[in-house]
């Protein structure tokens, strides 16, 4: 035994010899720097932050680490002694394990038969069905998960999957294992299992790099953190010496000036600029989807849907743009019945809709960024009319300008965009249709703090115009502070409706827990 | 700066321009002759000219199948639909009357609308009622068969019409009408698609159509378009075999014409996945086919291993445009950069 105990994990940690340490890395691409000279320490027994902004570097510092990508110059020291990887495997027999954010097991094995994959207990030439269970049962229980080993890894829930890929990574006798955005598919009792296993693990001496976008969870979890800003380090702190706000500020690196505008200006929408509504819907419905509901939108008003995941938040936006149709209840524009049957009829009355799947439903990765940002208004042109190159260019180009998107080039690959530049995109995708109705579910999710506050700001700067918005965001904060009214959600129905006269977020969480409180909240910051 | 051969090497084009380049060459080498063109009594021969107008019809199927492929879809029909065009035409003709211009010229308008309502019915299978499109159809491919068959009631039906044989064997300013009548649809399709805002739509829907869908874009209208137009396109080139042979040939007409169509859109670089498409591509794609089927006798290879040679160059070209494969080739290769002529990088 050394001089230190290595089930303590504690301050005194920072005083060994790192498990791992990169030295001085740097990656460009192209001729662009991704990385130059950062610098990361891991410790046995620590769970380490890696804190940034989208495009700060953290994934590209993962990928060298776990042998994605070769690093340019610098070094990978592991237990005193420099590596080169220039392949995962290699990575992995290193002792460097990573799970990523969607979960990739196959979900018609059992539990045990994923968690063993590959490396099978054999037995007379074939599997050891028996010991491969003993095997897993063993594992999960040493990370305290209560699972049946030989059940279909299918049949649990997304969370009990995630700790499942936690435990085959485990498994391989992991001293580093890397977590990639794990709790973003997460309500708040999973996020707390998967913190005690990742407990469990640093008691064990894992050294654990955690990466999230929820500042609340890391200061839940983290010891340590490394900050980068656009490529370059900008510090490495323990998380208790450190405030929140100090944090940010490192991570965006200027003083907080965007937040603190939105804080001043967002709100200052002035309401209603209409005395009919633009939009009303009436006892609008869908089975097995949404329970009947009335609602009107006004121009120039801020409507913010609150609620949990699955509380019928998308689908009643989805009714509002005709992207499913309803099968009861009536729907007015501008006073007139009308009924959407598809996207396309929503368009045409200048309803615009944002979906929250910015991969699926929202961006066209292999077109440019022109092609994605022209792609509604030439959709409803129809194929016969091109948008004249000359208006193409001078639209392009003004947005990428007002929305602050970068790269400033419209015939980048719309692929090789940030989170938060995609969604900018999808944004002025459907603010060129000048829409009277831009509804928006989660526009902000999985974005950094800076094109948080730009799209902030820019919805409140859209109401002011006189544009009716429908905002849908898990965070409630973000809720609160931009709608003049509040609409409640749970169990697929709508429960409450009213003014947003300076509701606080306890107060509306007790909405949206309302009488049968049993359900989970969705985040932890809802905790 | 880059150099101007990495800067070419890096264009979407240049190993199947270079595949097709590197066969002319064995050909050259084998027939020093092989280039050579005459002019006589107007009309221009030779290999080159040969090669063009017997790609003309594969051109004209991968034209249709290029969009068709761009909107993740497949066509298989496109050789039945070819010999149904053929044995309308033919069994129009025959009869009284054989040789009349305006008799020729009916029974092309009759064949491409038989094909356009045939394509409708594809378009109808995949778009409305959601099957896949490689099961979708294969039922035209098998049933389409019969219905030529049906059509020229079984019988080779040879006709005899100056004016239906100028489209496969006709010259126009000292070029075989084939060729003019391929490039000319090639233009329009190129225009179709990338003046008008065609080419970008059916791109959308090929890489993500439900995003597709909720920007507003009308998928089905754009799909029933591409199967239309590829029935069309098929219908066309099954004129051009019937004219060659004066003769509706219910069985032969256009038979494996539409795995020579999709081969020619994948060596132009489009993927089967759907997306962005390359109709250049397409064209060096069934350049490099008929080239290739010229190359088989020239070379010497024994005809009855030419479906296992065109197999093996098939195999080669993919494995070049393969950018693992290509990897694997370059880790092999001496690092160093390539030698470029001065003022070429500039």
């Amino acid at each position: 035994m050394t001089q230190m105990d290595l089930t303590q994990p504690d301050a005194a940690a920072v005083r060994r010899e790192p498990v791992i340490e990169m030295r001085d890395i740097s990656i460009a691409f192209g001729g662009v720097p991704a990385l130059s000279g950062v610098d990361l320490r891991l410790y046995a027994g620590e769970v380490h932050a890696l804190m940034g902004e989208n495009g700060a570097g953290k994934s590209t510092m993962i990928k060298a680490l776990t042998g994605v990508y070769t690093i340019d110059s610098g070094t990978i020291v592991i237990g005193g002694e420099e590596h080169q990887f220039s392949s995962p495997a290699e990575s992995q027999a290193a002792g460097i394990s990573t799970v990523y954010q969607e979960v990739n097991l196959v979900p018609n094995l059992t539990v045990a038969e994923n968690m063993l994959l590959g490396r099978e207990p054999r037995r007379w030439g074939g599997i050891d069905a028996k010991a491969m269970n003993r095997m897993a049962a063993a594992t999960l229980e040493r990370l305290g998960i209560n699972i049946d080993p030989a059940s279909e890894l299918g049949t649990h829930p997304i969370a009990v999957q995630q700790l499942v890929a936690i435990a085959r990574a485990v498994d391989v006798d992991a001293r580093v294992l890397i977590l990639d955005e794990p709790t973003s598919s997460l309500d708040a009792d999973e996020v707390e299992k998967l913190f005690a296993v990742m407990r469990t693990l640093r008691e064990h001496g894992t050294a654990i790099v955690f990466v999230s976008h929820f500042l609340d969870q890391v200061y839940a979890i983290a010891d340590r953190m490394t900050i980068l800003r656009n490529g370059t380090l900008v510090g490495e702190l323990m998380v208790a010496d450190t405030s929140q706000l100090e944090l940010v500020k490192l991570m965006i690196g200027r003083e907080l000036e965007v937040l603190d505008r939105i804080d001043r200006e967002v709100s200052a929408s002035d309401g209603r600029a209409s005395e009919t509504p633009v939009m009303k819907a009436l006892g609008l419905g869908r089975k097995r989807a949404l329970e009947s509901f009335d609602l009107e939108l006004y121009d120039g008003e801020v409507i913010g849907i609150a609620g949990l995941l699955g509380s019928g938040r998308t689908e009643l936006a989805r009714l509002l743009f005709g992207a499913d149709t309803a099968d009861e209840g009536e729907l007015e524009i501008r006073s007139t019945r009308r009924k959407l049957r598809t996207p396309r009829h929503a368009i045409d009355h200048k309803i615009a809709f944002s979906s929250e799947n910015r991969r699926a439903e929202g961006v066209i990765e292999d077109l440019t960024v022109g092609d994605n940002m022209l792609l509604a208004l030439q959709a409803s042109r129809g194929w016969l009319r091109p948008i004249p190159a000359s208006m193409r260019a001078r639209l392009v180009q003004e947005y990428i300008e007002a929305l602050d998107i970068r790269p400033a080039d419209p015939n980048a690959l719309m692929r090789n965009l940030s989170g938060g530049n995609q969604q900018k995109v999808l944004l002025a995708r459907w603010l060129i249709t000048s829409p009277e109705v831009l509804i928006l579910d989660e526009p902000t999710r999985g974005i950094d703090i800076g094109a948080k506050a730009q799209i902030q700001q820019l919805v409140a700067e859209l109401a002011r115009k006189g544009m009716a918005v429908v905002f849908i965001s898990a965070e409630l904060e973000e809720v609160l502070r931009l709608s003049d009214r509040l609409v409640v959600m749970r169990d697929r129905r709508m429960i409450d409706e009213r003014v947003n006269d300076d509701l606080s977020v306890s107060g509306l969480l007790e909405i949206i827990a309302g009488e049968a409180s049993a359900e989970p909240t969705e985040e932890e910051s809802f905790a | 700066m880059r150099s101007l051969v990495s800067r070419l090497s890096g264009h979407q084009l240049f190993w199947p321009v270079l595949a097709l380049v590197a066969l002319l060459l064995i050909n050259v080498i084998a027939t020093p002759t092989f280039f050579e063109v005459r002019l006589q009594d107007g009309h221009l021969y030779g290999n080159l000219v040969d090669i063009l107008r017997n790609g003309a019809p594969i051109l004209l199927v991968a034209l249709g199948m290029t969009l068709v492929i761009a909107t993740r879809g497949i066509d298989l029909s496109v050789g039945a639909v070819a010999a149904i065009a053929g044995a309308v035409a033919c069994v129009w003709i025959a009869g009284a009357d054989e040789g009349s211009a305006s008799k020729a010229l009916v029974a092309c308008v009759l064949a491409l609308v038989i094909c356009l309502v045939l394509g409708l019915w594809n378009g109808f299978l995949v778009s409305v009622l959601g099957i896949q499109p490689i099961i979708a159809t294969l039922v035209l491919m098998t049933a389409g068969r019969g219905l030529a068959m049906l059509v020229t009631g079984g019988q080779i039906t040879t006709i005899n019409n100056p004016t239906f044989s100028k489209i496969g064997g006709g010259f126009v300013l000292t070029l075989p009408l084939a060729i003019l009548i391929a490039l000319f649809v090639f233009g329009l399709t190129a225009a179709l698609t990338r003046r008008t805002a065609l080419g970008m739509l059916v791109e959308a829907v090929g890489i993500n159509p439900e995003a597709s869908r909720l920007a507003g874009v009308r998928a089905r209208t754009i799909i029933w378009t591409a199967y239309v137009f590829s029935a069309v396109c098929a219908g066309l080139a099954g004129l051009m075999i019937a004219s060659n042979t004066n003769a509706a040939d219910a069985n032969a007409a256009g038979l494996w014409i539409e795995l020579d169509a999709i081969l020619a859109v994948v060596i132009g670089g489009t993927s089967l996945a759907g997306g962005r498409f390359s109709l250049a591509g397409t064209l060096v794609g069934a350049l490099f086919l008929t080239t290739l089927a010229a190359t088989i006798p020239n070379i010497g290879i024994p005809s009855e291993t030419n479906y296992l040679f065109k197999a093996v160059v098939v195999i080669l070209v993919c494995l070049l445009q393969s950018p693992k494969a290509r990897a694997a080739l370059a880790v092999r290769r001496r690092s160093g950069s390539p030698v470029v002529q001065a003022g070429a990088a500039a």
